[in-house]
């Protein structure tokens, strides 16, 4: 990384890493999707076949997921619309950040809960909304409150709801698919004319038992360097990277369980709610949606005083 | 024959660049006026609660004609300045002559008290960050367009189309001075 690194450096080396990661994963799906094809036994027309099949399962799947992202996830959290007239102080504050970031005003809900964190969801910025608990209205100043909230319309603006759904689609073909090639092998049997070459089997198996799991740890290093697109691009609208940097200290030691939170929604808060995992950290963090909140401190600490 | 493919497909290849970078540069620009006239709404927005301000407080402190005057010279300022430069000064000069105001107004405690009052206080102070935070997202886009106009290879269709860099919205030597803490 650069000497000098403001949060305009950390934007621009954010977004060069999700197209890196993502030229490489695509291509990793690609080569899986072959393999797999081929252990099939299927020649090349057949095997596009399949796989145009699994594409478009998953792709239906998570194209309604994405379509109807904000319904389902406000939904299942219990989120109340928050009206301009009951809170002016929060409205204000949301309306001249998006002013900031040329960024409609997106819906803004309040989930009764005292433990504090947010989320934003929706599947372009004119279908936005971000959700902001009872608790953390409570406990954060204004200053912290407004990084947050930064940091929540960034990922409106980065369009993270719709690269996650590209990347959800990518990793539902190869699981499908490896899940697909595994129940063959068991099942299959008798036809033998229609099974792969000897050493296609072989690679294919490895290959369906591998590749969900490389597929899921790409899929999670992806959505940690939106976080950290998140974090820069939203301290280039408040210009005040300690505001986050303390919200999330704050956030991320209060103890409070955010009950609405659960396996399915939790990688979509700004601090991960379903507290207690301090495992040996490099390698936990392997498996999380969001980096350590030590690095994103660190991160934030970088930009004080550049911008 | 092979000679003569090989500079029309540079011809045309050369033609795509001109017209998607001519095209891109249009965009940006387009996209610093927009970005211009966000701002002009927000000054709208606040020069239009000035009369409001001022009859109410004229109803208190009848005398303090001097501060009237600022302001509302401040704000025709403001509605006639045509370009940035123009817009940054008038709209400093609001915000000064708006400090005085408030100022007097501590004199007056009944004003102070007054519903009305508070109400445009705050009004007020909520449409100056957003001035701020429109003055912010022009300067955003006048960074990009800047970038793009002066950077090789572009800046040679830039100048050829005459693409001139805008002009940042600036804050002006006064307003850096208000950081100061004054005893």
């Amino acid at each position: 990384m650069a000497a000098v690194n403001t949060a305009w450096d950390q934007v621009s080396s954010n977004i060069f890493k999700t197209w890196l990661i993502m030229i490489l994963f695509t291509l990793f799906v690609v080569g899986v999707v072959y393999v797999l094809a081929r252990g099939f036994g299927f020649g090349e027309v057949g095997g596009i076949g399949v796989v145009g099949f699994a594409l478009v399962v998953t792709g239906i799947m998570n194209v309604v997921s994405y379509y109807f992202s904000d319904k389902i996830v406000l939904g299942i959290s219990g989120a109340k619309e928050l009206k301009h007239d009951s809170s002016k102080e929060i409205y204000h504050l949301v309306e001249n950040l998006c002013i900031a970031g040329g960024l409609p005003v997106p819906k803004i809900y309040t989930i009764d809960d005292s433990a504090p964190n947010a989320f934003a969801t929706g599947r372009d910025p004119k279908h936005a909304a971000i959700a902001l608990t009872t608790g953390i209205l409570d406990k954060l100043n204004k200053q912290e409150l407004g990084g947050v909230i930064a940091h929540e319309l960034s990922h409106v603006g980065n369009r993270d709801t719709l690269l996650m759904a590209v990347v959800a689609i990518l990793v539902g073909t190869v699981a499908l698919l490896s899940d697909w090639f595994l129940r063959s092998m068991w099942f299959g049997g008798g036809d033998d004319d229609n099974k792969g070459s000897a050493i296609f089997v072989v690679l294919a198996l490895v290959a369906a038992i591998l590749a969900p799991i490389i597929a899921t740890l790409i899929q999670l290093a992806i959505s940690r360097r939106r976080e950290f697109l998140a974090d820069a691009s939203g301290v280039l609208l408040t210009r005040y990277p300690q505001g986050l940097e303390s919200a999330l200290l704050k956030i991320s030691s209060d103890q409070e369980p955010l009950e609405v939170a659960n396996r399915g929604t939790a990688h979509m808060y700004i601090v991960n709610p379903l507290k207690g995992q301090s495992a040996a950290r490099s390698f936990a963090n392997l498996f999380n949606t969001h980096p350590s909140v030590q690095e994103r401190v660190k991160a934030l600490h970088e930009m004080e005083g550049k911008i | 024959m092979t000679i003569a493919y090989v500079i029309i497909g540079l011809i045309v290849i050369l033609a795509f660049w001109l017209l998607t970078t001519y095209n891109s540069l249009v965009t940006l620009r387009n996209r610093v006026r927009e970005a211009w006239s966000q701002i002009d709404v927000q000054l709208k927005r606040r020069s239009s609660l000035i009369p409001n301000l001022v009859e109410t407080v004229k109803g208190y402190a009848k005398h303090e004609k001097e501060v009237f005057e600022n302001v509302t010279k401040a704000r025709s300022a403001l509605m006639g300045a045509g370009n940035p430069h123009e817009a940054a000064d008038a709209n400093n000069m609001l915000t000064g002559a708006l400090k005085s105001l408030f100022a007097v107004a501590e004199a007056y405690p009944e004003l102070k008290a007054s519903e009305n009052f508070k109400q445009l206080q705050e009004e007020i102070s909520d449409t100056e960050t957003k001035v701020a935070a429109s003055r912010q997202f022009y300067n955003t886009n006048v960074l990009d367009y800047n970038n793009t106009t002066e950077m090789m290879p572009t800046a040679l269709i830039a100048n050829m189309f005459g693409f001139t860099k805008s002009e940042f919205f600036q804050a002006t030597e006064e307003e850096k001075k208000d950081v100061e803490v004054k005893f």
